[in-house]
């Protein structure tokens, strides 16, 4: 590669011309340093790369950092030059169903054994629905029937709920307590979503959300269980339960590359 | 009183594994290390016995500092590649060579040529197993033979032989100041030196392969102490030792008759336990030592082992590049419905159990235009549930024993297209335990129950607890006994065809 970048480079000052009215500046010099990056097989430091989009220093560097941030780019620790990094080799293809399992499956495991509840991952199907795409027997070893492939309904279930409330088009601001907007407002700022009997009589769901690579929820994980061993009186989640399932949940956006997971 | 936690040192073929586990068989802590692998020649396949034993240190030091609250570690145990060969200067415990790892195909014409002896019987006879490259006798034969002056120094008692559990014990004893030098009955086992009935070196296989006795380490239990750690601080008792496969059956709590368990891994392995009598085989499969506690009599398995199963997803991801990671397979097999008359044999370096032909050569059979990279994801599937099939046909052959269900571990059991296919073509349930770690577990098993953590094989049988189960489909299941034959005949065509 590296010796034919330079003719895929373009030259000096080529972002003043390419400039349009109402485009956001900013992003546009992003993409133009990702281009000459790309193009480097990760041969430029920042001097270089400035030079070749024709920027200061200090800007460049700054959307260097933030490409740096969300995994758009790489750094070399020893030379300081910079390659394309993994989060934009990842944006072509959504996060695959059965990938999610594999690299879900030792916190799923460990979230049975230490909660003592089945576990289900989900994704999100429609508006309505959502399908389970991991399941982990609750770890009695009564029997139960594997639930993969299984759809539920959305708006009733804490998997649901942690998927609606982070899918786009639910993102109402300033919703009335006590509406569903409200309810789904909530379980975007506290971080976990709850069904106390709503999808079963008798049975709940304790959810959180996991993330993928630049902060997108891509599933929901949670336990099931009876109401009672789940929810206190007051019908807040139980003991230690509700950490153990947000931090398994973050445990599988940090495996997946989300960061500040 | 505190909790008490057991340390499993998991010496594996790419790495080497420090974990802690509860009284609950959970683990609460792990450090990993993997160390170089050396390629000097084709089929050559070399480690560096210094780098594995610094490895070893540093990642229980690392994991003994992880733990958290109060508590305390009471015992280690050691799961080890199995056949990979050390031999080391007792003096300066320095190893003469560098290991010769289980993959390493260099004595391939030494086995040959060993194997048309008119006494070569003797070994299947008394080791239980056919002569073969794979096992670690040959390996110590072409070192003594190779090293210069190895086999003078050897006689006099100058330089000790080990498998990796060997070469770790020696050195977390003291090494050159007063290491013990002790082998587990399993791995012993793995040599073709050892009687695998009275579970002793035997006297004419070791002159069969021109082995001095003085070098060997004495054969113990697998579980039961065999000395104290003092490199480690605290100094922890190693209370067992077991090859890994045989740790993962350990793990896999297969303490009867019949059960048995399958380690789906870039190859895979599957054991059956046959109890305290050895089975005589005839079918492929091998008789090996499943473990022995202390004081009882040595436990039996039969094992089959298929060289090839997440490695051909791999070869679909690396080789043709059809899917981008492993786990894609089955999206991309989910496509279609069939294998749309497709089958992969892959047979790239030979065929293991039950068929053991080096010859045979890997085949995609059946293509018409009507194929899609959506059956061959089908068919490579497949291939490692056939595999299985192979297996467990062989072992119900040799020991009339039924099998009730198979335990799984392993990347592949993620795969719920293939398990649920390895349930229908064996028609058993096919279970996933809660503890993926099923090799490292076994090792903490067998140390825990040396020195109390737990009480017996019962207690460690209410640790096991199931994650998932696939259970067959009596339709698919007669629908895929018809079509057997059809695999069985892609098999015959690439022995055919590797055949000279």
């Amino acid at each position: 590669m590296s010796h034919s970048w330079g003719a895929a480079i373009r030259p000096r000052h080529a972002l003043a011309s390419v400039v349009v009215p109402g485009t956001v500046q900013s992003i546009e010099r992003a993409a133009a340093i990702l281009q000459v990056v790309a193009a480097s097989g990760g041969t430029l430091g920042v001097t270089d790369i400035a030079e070749s989009v024709g920027l200061a220093k200090t800007t460049t560097h700054s959307l260097l950092r933030t490409l740096l941030h969300v995994g758009y780019v790489e750094q070399d620790r020893t030379t300081g030059h910079y390659a394309v990094g993994a989060g934009i080799l990842r944006l072509g293809s959504h996060l695959d169903v059965n990938e999610l399992r594999a690299r879900s499956s030792n916190w799923a495991d460990a979230l049975a054994a230490r909660s003592g509840h089945a576990v289900r991952l989900a994704t999100l199907a429609g508006e309505d629905e959502v399908v389970v795409v991991h399941h982990v027997f609750r770890p009695d070893d009564s029997v139960q029937v594997l639930e993969v492939g299984t759809a539920l309904p959305a708006r009733t279930t804490a998997l649901g709920k942690v998927l609606l409330a982070h899918a786009l088009g639910h993102r109402t601001p300033r919703a009335a307590a006590g509406t569903w907007a409200g309810e789904l407002a909530e379980v975007r700022a506290r971080g976990w979503a709850v069904d106390r009997g709503e999808h079963q009589p008798g049975r709940g769901c304790i959810a959180a959300p996991v993330r993928g690579p630049g902060g997108m929820v891509v599933a929901a994980l949670g336990i099931n269980g009876p109401v009672t061993s789940l929810f206190d009186g007051r019908g807040a989640p139980r003991g230690p339960l509700l950490g153990r399932v947000t931090d398994a949940a973050s445990a599988v956006s940090r495996e997946l590359g989300a960061s500040g997971a | 009183m505190p909790d008490r936690y057991v340390l499993a040192v998991d010496q594996g073929t790419t790495s080497t594994r420090s974990l802690v586990f509860d009284r609950g068989g959970r683990m609460v802590a792990v450090r990993q290390r993997e160390h170089r692998q050396y390629f000097p020649k084709p089929g050559w396949v070399e480690h560096d016995p210094m780098e594995i034993w610094a490895n070893t240190q540093r990642t229980a030091a690392q994991v003994l500092a992880d733990l958290p609250g109060p508590g305390e570690v009471v015992a280690i145990g050691i799961a080890n590649q199995r056949e990979t060969t050390v031999v080391w200067d007792r003096a300066t415990g320095r190893p003469v060579t560098r290991a010769l790892v289980w993959q390493d195909t260099r004595t391939d014409d030494l086995v040959t040529e060993l194997a048309a002896r008119p006494d070569a019987g003797l070994v299947a006879e008394r080791s239980g197993m056919a002569i073969a490259g794979y096992f670690s006798g040959p390996r110590l034969s072409w070192i003594l033979d190779h090293v210069p002056r190895a086999r003078e120094r050897a006689e006099r008692g100058e330089l000790l032989f080990g498998t990796m559990e060997t070469w770790l014990i020696w050195n977390l004893t003291g090494g050159p100041d007063g290491g013990v030098h002790v082998t587990d009955v399993t791995n012993a086992s793995r040599t073709l030196l050892m009687d695998v009935r009275s579970c002793r070196w035997d006297p004419d296989l070791l002159a069969f392969f021109g082995i001095p006795a003085a070098m060997l380490p004495e054969i113990r239990p697998s579980v039961g102490v065999l000395g104290v750690a003092t490199a480690l601080s605290p100094a922890l008792p190693i209370a067992g030792a077991l090859g890994d496969q045989q740790a993962a059956l350990f793990g896999q709590a297969c303490f009867a008759p019949g059960e048995a368990k399958c380690t789906y891994g870039t190859g895979s392995f599957l054991l059956q336990n046959t109890g305290t009598e050895l089975v005589h085989t005839r079918s492929g499969s091998i008789s090996t030592v499943a473990y022995q506690l202390a004081g009882e009599p040595v436990h039996y398995a039969l094992e089959g082992s298929i060289a090839v199963a997440g490695a051909l997803v791999q070869w679909l991801r690396d080789g043709l590049g059809l899917i981008s990671s492993a786990a894609e397979v089955e999206t991309l097999a989910r496509t279609v419905g069939d294998n749309g008359g497709c089958y992969v044999v892959p047979a790239f370096s030979g065929l293991l159990a039950p068929h053991w032909r080096g010859e045979a050569r890997g085949l995609v059979a059946g293509l018409t235009s009507y194929v899609t990279k959506g059956h061959l994801a089908r068919a490579v599937l497949e291939a490692t549930g056939w595999q299985t099939r192979d297996v467990v046909q062989a072992m119900a052959a040799d020991s009339g024993l039924s099998l009730p269900s198979l335990r799984v571990d392993g990347g592949m059991t993620t795969n719920n297209l293939l398990m649920q296919f390895v349930a229908d073509a064996l028609d058993v349930p096919v279970v996933r335990p809660m503890v993926g770690e099923t090799v490292s577990l076994g090792a903490a098993y067998a140390a825990g129950l040396a020195v109390g953590v737990w009480s017996d094989v019962e207690a460690l049988r209410r640790n096991w607890h199931r994650a998932a189960q696939w259970t067959p489909s009596p339709a698919r299941a007669r629908a895929l006994t018809e079509e057997y034959p059809r695999w069985e005949r892609a098999v015959e065509l690439s022995i055919a065809w590797g055949a000279p």
